[in-house]
């Protein structure tokens, strides 16, 4: 019993330090964010704010200069969201029919196209960049948020459909053929049998590729629109401009406001958020 | 039957119609831009894509760049390091939290939450914290050891280290969270059996249930190594590759190369080396994979 109890004490111990490990980063940002220029350059790391203000997160939201705009964050999170929704939608609803078509109505060439896009994912987008930027630039989009919609829903495609096809793979065919019996044809089939049975895998699609968007750095940053670019860029261009003094905490709360929307998704959709990283990383 | 034939074959037509887009994704966007970007590293290209063909001359110039081979030695060490910390870390996460009877998912929580950041957000964060006028060496001095030194983050010789360390803080929960689901799915009856034999549990673990995880190794490897050879944002948020180009990687010598050197025909000889290296990468995975399937 006793020895349980020392070992019981160890565990949590050993749990709690890789905690502080975990979470020192995201408190000592919020702390930073919460106070005056004056302190957070007298004040060590670790401190609480002796006088709370939440003036960095208004002036990061709204006046913050990236470079010669001085609009803060607003505008990049806005565009984000902009470029985020249409190509979220467009690349899920591509995946699932593109995964309700691989999985249900298997051929070779099908099952080769998968490997093929399969395979892409994995290729660094160094790969893609200069290609992309002459295709762009061929259909008058280069530089623009229309691109990178674009962008994002081709290279989201082979996700979701990856995604949509291992969860299709799993369905019974006996479904189908009793559903083509009864005359049901290929569209007839996906909108009354497979697609009311995707909601959680659609989540999970939806989850992955939004975080994947949101959170992209490298397309923003080649193909960014000027005054509009994504928000990770934004926030480092932020970050990284060197006009004047640095606000650190002007700063730092323009990093976690830019961090927020995908923190607040994971902590709200655990259970999907894991599903889709592990199943995301086994099969693909 | 002839009529249900039929519609079969309308509705095959009908599913390669919707495959058009993953047709144009699979030869366009990712093996017709592979091809190209290919060609161009064998071509005269500069600031603009020029289709001269000049044979292997920008590899030649590739390779005689020591800012290339730092940038590609530095991808081996990040990645050693990289790899060696999420996989410990993220192991020994697994099996504290499998060990753990309540409070379990408010733990997963707090290793796994990193996941959901970017790593520009990761970069930045540690940006703050290794920060030497600001972050650890500050709040160590404030503490009384004023001749602490910690400024790995502007050293040329430590700053590659301080982007291991961020990326490892991003990483690990994803490793953690496969063994957490390897260990569990693992027979349960072990544990009867090994009670019965009074055999520690840390034995059972390293000795029995982790050996069955060779596959769940593996997968975490191939994830994290393919990571390493992409690796980019957190290397431009966190140190820009800098000091000078002492932390400097090669996603982010190619994205200089194209884009602020104007020297598109060797950076995208610099993109083609980190596919051919990813490739060796895969290729003992794919060998791995075939010989256990045929056994």
């Amino acid at each position: 019993m006793k020895r349980r109890g020392i070992k019981g004490a160890l565990l949590y111990a050993s749990l709690f330090a890789c905690a502080v490990y975990f979470l020192a980063p995201l408190y000592v940002m919020v702390v930073a964010s919460f106070k005056t220029l004056a302190e957070v350059r007298d004040s060590s790391i670790i401190s609480l704010p002796t006088v709370w203000t939440i003036e960095p997160w208004i002036k990061a939201w709204s006046t913050a200069c990236s470079g010669l705009e001085c609009n803060g964050i607003r505008p990049y999170f806005i565009a984000t969201f902009e470029i985020a929704v249409p190509a979220v939608a467009l690349a899920v609803l591509l995946g699932a029919l593109n995964g309700y078509a691989m999985a249900k109505w298997r051929s070779r060439a099908a099952d080769l196209i998968f490997a093929l896009i399969l395979i892409g994912s994995f290729v660094p987008l160094q790969l893609y960049l200069i290609p992309l930027a002459v295709t762009l630039r061929e259909l008058g989009i280069y530089g623009t948020s229309f691109g990178l919609v674009l962008i994002h829903t081709a290279y989201g495609i082979p996700l979701t459909t990856m995604l949509f096809r291992n969860f299709y793979v799993s369905l019974p065919d006996e479904l189908m053929r009793a559903a083509i019996m009864d005359g049901a044809g290929f569209f007839k089939i996906f909108r009354s049998i497979v697609l009311p049975m995707s909601g959680s895998i659609a989540i999970v699609a939806v989850i992955l590729v939004f975080s994947g968007i949101y959170n992209d750095f490298l397309f923003a940053l080649t193909f960014g629109e000027t005054g509009k670019r994504p928000i990770m860029a934004a926030v480092q261009n932020l970050v990284a401009s060197s006009y004047g003094i640095k606000e650190h905490n002007v700063n730092i709360a323009a990093v976690m406001i830019s961090a927020l929307p995908t923190l607040l998704l994971f902590l709200a959709t655990g259970k999907f958020f894991v599903r889709g990283l592990t199943q995301g990383a086994i099969k693909g | 039957m002839r009529i249900a034939g039929k519609r079969i074959s309308a509705n095959r037509a009908k599913s390669w119609l919707v495959l058009i887009p993953a047709v144009v994704v699979a030869f366009y966007f990712i093996w017709g831009f592979a091809a190209y970007t290919a060609y161009l590293s064998v071509s005269k290209s500069t600031f603009l894509p020029n289709h001269e063909f000049i044979g292997a001359s920008n590899y030649r110039e590739l390779f005689d760049d020591a800012r290339w081979w730092v940038a590609y030695s530095n991808m081996f060490i990040f990645g050693g390091l990289y790899l060696a910390g999420c996989i410990a870390l993220g192991v020994s996460l697994a099996i504290l939290l499998d060990r753990l009877t309540r409070n379990e998912s408010l733990f997963r929580t707090i290793y796994l939450y990193p996941m959901s950041l970017s790593l520009v957000v990761t970069g930045l964060a540690w940006q703050w914290i290794l920060n030497p006028t600001i972050g650890i060496q500050k709040l160590v001095r404030g503490a009384g050891f004023e001749d602490f030194k910690f400024n790995w983050v502007v050293s040329p010789d430590h700053a590659i280290y301080t982007i291991a360390f961020a990326a490892i803080w991003h990483g690990t929960g994803l490793i953690m969270i496969l063994f957490l689901a390897g260990i569990k799915s693992t027979d349960p009856e072990i544990w009867k059996a090994t009670r019965i034999d009074r055999i520690p549990p840390w034995r059972v673990y390293f000795s029995i249930i982790l050996p069955q995880l060779r596959a769940t190794l593996l997968t975490a490897v191939m994830l994290l190594g393919f990571q390493v050879v992409r690796s980019f944002d957190v290397v431009v948020a966190l140190t820009d590759g800098g000091p000078g180009y002492a932390s400097d990687v090669p996603a982010r010598y190619v994205f200089e190369y194209y884009f602020q050197r104007g020297r598109i025909g060797q950076g995208a000889a610099g993109a083609v080396v980190m596919v051919a290296t990813m490739i060796a990468i895969v290729l003992p995975y794919l060998y791995f994979e075939i010989r256990r399937k045929e056994a």
